[in-house]
């Protein structure tokens, strides 16, 4: 390995670094992302400050493991809205997708299919979620089309949709309440039958660091391939060893949460344990709505960084011109951007029923706009081409965690709202004075 | 010119093309033609046609009428990807490069390397961006950033790797130094002398009128949508060619009257 060789001579920027900001200077020789670590720390103020003032109930098992239930159906369709955001879009109707789709998977599971199948026949499930899957598929083309070929603005569009799904969701219903959900249709919105239980956490964790590991020999392994400078020893381990620590600590934070008393005992019963009279503590680890979470957040991360599609994307948003004359195909790109924004919503809206367990015509009534304050905190920029899909994630937790907070704390929903509102503000507000500084 | 060159079909032809904005004639009935290892100059004024016409080339445009022959064939060209199919690169005046993205990304926007797995080729990108900036520019290092960071020298050296890189036979340069300084400028200057010495054959458009005598070997003067003309370089003076530009008079029409017009 020659990287003697390779690595190019010092520039004038780095031989200044040190004197400028030794911290910034580290983040850059190890290729951190100041900004989302600026997000992490800001998490983890918000997490303490709440802590404090409720008492000692926020930084509990019990509270975070909730946490990373709630802010599932969020953070999966924010890490679509990067991508339509990215690409100089904006898509108003999730809400109301929302709604309309998880009514009519509702509908279909409740009401069509059990006439063919008899109520509780296994491919209930699996018939519902695809058909709800191709529902979101179209009606996200359908925005697209109309976005990327007839060429009305995406705002107009979706803002129609908004009314449209929204009237289409009610239509369907008529007002009602659809419930009971399908069995199987339950275990997706967690609860605590959906959950993986502490085995199964362990391997997920572990499967994530090995993950983690390879991605980082694979990268370290190509930049010996082609000669290319390396990042230090002690910031591939350092970086490795958090990693895997966060993984590995949050785990073991949510498989602290155990089954609530009367369904432990019930569970002792099914199984027929013996109740202890200290009590029996099962973990119910993680749940399914996080696992989907954490399933769609690499699926889009891969296909926002290492796809040709994401790439276009990126580069439709920050010049469409140069994009167009690079002979990338934006229209039939923009389309693809909305119906995989569609089938994200269809994914939400199937967890949103399950967690419920009942689809009400009112269902995901404003969540387009945390949806896009989920992004935008994440950094994702309005102005289009900037953003990525882990900020976003993080973006819907930082929301939600001031949400929840606010209800350990028992303030009134008008305040939580107020509270929201500013901080989208001032997170926005923040970043771009970060960025001003960062380019000058 | 010399006479063994014209005994070859030329490279590119562009026949009688014509392209309208609503009810102007941008390009009125232009035809101009370019031949291997040649530089045609296209000059003009503001509002001449010059990138216009050039742009039915690179696909950016489709001519309303007229034909495009390469290498003595007619070609259709319905947009960028057919132009690069056919060995046409250009670079556009305003570079027409993507912010966001750094310069690897950039040189293979719409041609990305992709590994087995059909994923980007981040490396491998990097690795041939490296290659083409050793020749070109050595002293570009900023493979990483975003091309937002860089400089606008930097940044042409961008635009021109994408067009080195990918072998162009026909090379279109719309202003390539507007943004440049001096030494960047004879930088460019050099590099066309180079690629033309490889037989590519370049149209350059350019404001610059001592950039077009030092680098051209023809001219073809456009004025108001039409040609005015097309004149060896050898053959004409530079108040010659300014004045078919200001005047959109041939060379064979302008007066000593008319040159002293120019100067005053």
């Amino acid at each position: 390995m020659s990287v003697t060789e390779t690595t190019p001579p010092v520039t004038p920027q780095s031989a200044e670094g040190p004197q400028r900001s030794s911290f910034r200077n580290i983040l850059r020789v190890a290729e951190i992302d100041s900004r989302l670590l600026g997000m992490l720390g800001a998490l983890a103020i918000i997490w303490i400050v709440f802590h404090i003032l409720s008492g000692g109930t926020f930084l509990t098992a019990r509270n975070l493991w909730n946490l990373s239930v709630q802010t599932a159906v969020v953070a999966i369709m924010a890490t679509g809205m990067v991508m339509v955001i990215v690409s100089r879009n904006i898509d108003l109707s999730v809400g109301s997708m929302l709604g309309m789709l998880g009514m009519t998977m509702a509908v279909v599971q409740t009401e069509v299919l059990p006439k063919w199948l008899g109520l509780g026949h296994w491919a209930i499930f699996p018939l519902t979620l695809i058909f709800g899957l191709v529902l979101g598929a179209l009606v996200g083309g359908l925005q697209g089309v109309a976005v990327a070929y007839v060429r009305v603005p995406s705002f107009i569009v979706t803002l129609g949709g908004y009314l449209v799904w929204r009237g289409a969701a009610w239509a369907l219903s008529r007002g009602r309440t659809i419930a009971p959900m399908d069995r199987t249709f339950q275990l997706l919105g967690g609860g605590s039958r959906g959950a993986i239980g502490e085995t199964w956490t362990w391997i997920v964790a572990a499967v994530l660091c090995l993950g983690i590991i390879f991605l980082m020999w694979n990268a370290r392994r190509q930049r010996i391939k082609f000669g290319f400078r390396l990042r230090p020893k002690w910031a591939e381990i350092g970086i490795g060893v958090i990693s895997c620590a966060a993984v590995l600590g949050t785990v073991f934070v949510l498989n602290r949460y155990y089954l609530p008393e009367n369904l432990a005992k019930r569970y002792a019963i099914e199984h027929g344990i013996a109740y202890p009279p200290g009590g029996l503590q099962i973990p119910l680890g993680l749940a399914n709505p996080v696992l989907i979470v954490l399933g769609v957040a690499m699926v889009m991360t891969f296909v926002a960084t290492r796809r040709k599609f994401g790439r276009y994307v990126f580069a439709i948003g920050g010049n469409p011109e140069a994009a167009e004359l690079g002979g990338i195909n934006t229209r039939r790109t923009l389309v693809k951007t909305f119906v995989l924004m569609g089938i994200l919503v269809a994914i939400a809206a199937a967890v949103s029923i399950g967690r419920l367990n009942a689809a009400t015509s009112g269902l995901g009534t404003l969540s387009e706009l945390y949806v896009i304050a989920a992004a935008v905190i994440g950094g994702t920029s309005l102005l289009g081409g900037i953003g990525t899909i882990p900020g976003a994630v993080l973006g819907a937790l930082v929301t939600q965690s001031l949400q929840s907070g606010m209800v350990l704390m028992g303030i009134e929903s008008a305040y939580q709202q107020i509270v929201i509102g500013i901080v989208l503000v001032i997170a926005v507000a923040i970043d771009s004075v970060f960025r001003k500084r960062a380019t000058t | 010119m010399n006479s063994t060159m014209r005994d070859r079909p030329p490279l590119v032809e562009l026949r009688h093309i014509r392209v309208a904005f609503g009810g102007v004639h941008a390009v009125d009935d232009v035809t101009v033609d370019l031949y291997p290892g040649e530089v045609v100059a296209l000059v003009g004024g503001n509002g001449a046609g010059k990138t216009t016409l050039i742009k039915t080339l690179s696909g950016a445009h489709r001519a309303d009428s007229g034909e495009i022959l390469i290498d003595g064939q007619q070609v259709h060209i319905m947009g960028p990807r057919d132009a690069k199919a056919l060995g046409v690169e250009t670079i556009y005046q305003t570079l027409a490069l993507a912010d966001n993205i750094d310069a690897p990304g950039n040189m293979f926007l719409g041609r990305e390397l992709v590994s087995r797995w059909k994923t980007l080729d981040y490396s491998a990108m990097e690795d041939a961006t490296r290659r083409v900036m050793g020749r070109l520019n050595p002293k570009f290092l900023n493979f990483k950033d975003p091309v937002a960071s860089l400089s606008g020298g930097q940044r042409q050296s961008v635009a021109i790797a994408k067009a080195v890189h990918f072998n162009a036979r026909i090379l279109i340069m719309d202003e390539p130094t507007a943004s440049l300084g001096p030494a960047e400028t004879a930088q460019v200057g050099e590099l066309v002398k180079q690629l033309k010495a490889e037989g590519i054959g370049i149209f350059l458009i350019s404001h610059d009128i001592h950039d077009v005598f030092d680098l051209a070997d023809r001219i073809s003067v456009m004025a108001t949508g039409q040609l005015v003309g097309t004149v060896n370089k050898s053959d004409v003076t530079m108040d010659e060619v300014l004045a078919m530009i200001i005047m959109g008079k041939r060379a064979d029409e302008v007066t000593p009257t008319d040159l002293e017009h120019l100067h005053e």
